[in-house]
């Protein structure tokens, strides 16, 4: 298995920890707890009791036959994290995080949120642990999110809204991280996706990966052999290297990061920092971003809340860079689509960011052969969407305006 | 010469018994073509040397005040290299030495070796990054150091016993000493230990220890130099010069000869 990220928390050029110093201590110990963490048989089992007994894993690798032959293409298999708890894959980070919290001695957790499913997987494991918890949710999400905003405050989360910026996902990790320095003594921040300053994008990842180790042992059981092909969709990045990095080492397989292409690329109303972007360093870490000449940070665009973000993960970019991973676009118009696809296809109506990797299949589906196994990582269910979509289908395309 | 203007700067404060004031104003809030102006307002007001901010997109150490205007002076089509090219016109016959406060990425987008290089060209004597932890020094120093830059280091309160004395053991330019758990912006008060943890950094800095993130009053201006080489003020001063308090602005300066 691929060895990174090195003792620094890089990844190639990306990573590091780009954090105020008030924050390195909690950094340092985040690190060392998680370390310890990882070698303790204690924690481990307790992990596997709770995905198993609370968040209802494994999930199944579903073989979705009649989208395989409604896109006349491989054979497609689903990968159904919507099946989880909270209904995304958000809680196997969010469970491994609580635990971490608790070993470390704290009582309270912080959160941000986009599409509010982190929020949510975040205000459930709160009360599970009984753990005191505040969300942090930009104002325009918050809006789109309105379901997801009561979820979290039925489970005993403060919900603050945040106001500035374009009030999307980057502003929430913004005051997120401000309300963290200064509450860093009692306070855990779960972070949510895997981007963020070094530890996080590797215990986010090593939380995740339990997507992709699964789909590797299902998929053998399934077809005898290992996939050509795997999809995800790639906002922060979670879900995605959840799914990728058990596969890193085969060569064989084909991997798909699909970014939110918003109105289109030429737009530049989009949420794609591997395809547009360029290296730059946001939230405590280094890797592409979406950013102007002079450094600032471009406002993205995507009607899914959960990839609306200007960065991604470091361990993206070098995958990028090293030539691993395909990274692409998909449009908001061609995510809704795919939403009204699988629905009728096949009765699973997909989050708008799943939607993405669903519709990236049409794509692929004309490149490979029949006999191929695609796997499509389908990271979270539609529900929380359902009034977006209809909005969205109502004035026949756009409502981010 | 710019890192060693610094340097005396604080050496002619200490010479007549003063404490130092830093001033913090951001660049291009008011419009980049009174900033000379400003600087020469906080210099004739007093102030030992003057804290530039540059404009940055998600500053996530700053508090409401300093984000607002931040948010002001990219409105205003605020860019580094708009700000240095105006710093470098009164390079020659300026005598307060000017220090950069901003985030890595405006920095890294302008290219590190150049932007050091820049900073020379416009008389700047020192750089803040509140991203940059010692970690990550790696990738400024080296240009910094060729061009004579000070590269000055943040503690925290809740920096380590290991880390402040790291920390203290490369200050160059002054040591920033933040003296609350949190962004900056007004506060009413500080935690009841600092005057203990800002003398025990005076005595293995060093550079001299300033401190700031929340000093917002003539009193706390009074309280914190008691216990260190003098004192940041940021929100307050961008407040006042926002309002058009000028008055307030060197009433708080003068607060300093009192300390």
């Amino acid at each position: 298995m691929a060895t990174y990220p090195t003792e620094t928390g890089h990844y190639g050029d990306f990573g590091g920890r780009f954090v105020p110093e008030t924050l390195m201590p909690a950094i340092l110990e985040l690190e060392k707890a998680f370390k310890e963490a990882k070698e303790d048989e204690g924690f481990q089992e307790e992990m596997r009791y709770y995905l198993k007994q609370y968040v209802g894993r494994e999930t199944p690798l579903y073989y979705a036959e009649r989208l395989s032959k409604h896109l006349d293409g491989p054979r497609i298999y689903l990968k159904r994290e919507d099946l989880n708890h909270t209904g995304a894959h958000k809680i196997n980070n969010t469970i491994g995080q609580a635990l971490l919290t608790q070993r470390m001695g704290k009582k309270k957790v912080v959160a941000e949120t986009g599409a509010g499913q982190h929020g949510v997987a975040t205000a459930t494991v709160s009360a599970l642990l009984g753990l005191e918890c505040i969300i942090f949710m930009g104002k325009e999400d918050v809006r789109r999110q309105a379901l997801n905003v009561y979820r979290m405050e039925l489970l005993g989360a403060q919900v603050v809204s945040v106001d500035q910026g374009n009030g999307t996902l980057k502003d929430a990790v913004n005051e997120a991280m401000r309300y963290w320095t200064a509450n860093v003594e009692d306070t855990h921040y779960i972070f949510g996706t895997a981007a963020g300053p070094h530890p996080f994008p590797q215990i986010v990842r090593d939380f995740q990966r339990i997507i992709g180790d699964e789909t590797r042992k299902q998929v053998i059981e399934a077809e005898g052999k290992l996939p050509e092909a795997v999809v995800a969709c790639v906002g922060g990045g979670s879900n995605a290297i959840g799914m990728f990095y058990p596969f890193v080492d085969d060569l064989d397989v084909k991997m798909y990061g699909v970014e939110a292409g918003g109105k289109g690329l030429l737009s530049g109303m989009h949420a794609a920092s591997l395809t547009e972007g360029k290296a730059g360093i946001l939230h405590g870490s280094l890797s592409y971003l979406l950013q102007n000449e002079d450094g600032q940070v471009q406002e993205p665009h995507s009607i899914s809340a959960g990839l609306d973000y200007p960065g991604v993960g470091p361990e993206h970019s070098y995958l990028k860079d090293a030539g691993r991973v395909t990274y692409d676009a998909i449009t908001d118009e061609e995510a809704l689509e795919a939403v009204r696809m699988l629905s009728r296809t096949e009765g699973i109506i997909p989050a708008l960011e799943s939607a993405h990797a669903v519709a990236y299949c049409k794509k692929l589906a004309p490149v490979m052969n029949k006999e191929d196994v695609l796997v499509v990582c389908l990271s979270g269910r539609g529900d929380k969407d359902v009034n977006t979509i209809r909005e969205a289908h109502e004035t026949g395309g756009d409502l981010h305006d | 010469m710019t890192k060693a203007k610094l340097d005396t700067a604080f050496q002619t404060v200490e010479k007549v018994g003063e404490k130092a004031f830093v001033p913090y104003i951001m660049a291009g809030d008011g419009g980049l073509e009174n900033l000379n102006e400003s600087i020469r307002f906080l210099a004739e007001s007093g102030a030992t040397a003057i804290e530039l901010g540059l404009p940055f997109s998600d500053p996530v150490a700053d508090g409401p005040t300093i984000q607002a205007a931040g948010i002001r002076a990219l409105e205003a089509g605020t860019t580094v290299q708009a700000v240095l090219d105006e710093v470098a016109k009164e390079k020659d016959n300026r005598m307060i030495p000017l220090v950069i406060m901003t985030y890595l990425n405006p920095i890294f987008a302008y290219g590190v070796e150049a932007f050091a290089q820049s900073c020379e060209a416009a008389g700047i004597s020192g750089l803040i990054l509140p991203d940059l932890p010692l970690e990550e020094e790696g990738l400024v120093v080296k240009a910094l150091k060729k061009h004579n830059i000070a590269l000055i280091r943040l503690v925290a309160l809740t920096s380590t016993q290991e880390r402040i004395q790291a920390l203290a053991e490369r200050s160059e330019g002054f040591l920033y000493a933040v003296t609350v758990a949190g962004t900056t912006g007004e506060r009413a008060s500080f935690v009841n230990q600092i005057g203990a943890h800002l003398q025990a950094l005076k005595e293995i800095s060093k550079a001299p220890v300033l401190a700031g993130f929340g000093v917002s009053t003539p009193e706390h201006v009074k309280e914190l130099s008691q216990y260190c080489d003098g004192v940041v003020v940021g929100s307050k001063i961008v407040d006042a010069l926002n309002r058009g308090d000028k008055q307030q602005v060197a009433d708080l300066i003068a607060s300093r000869k009192e300390a």
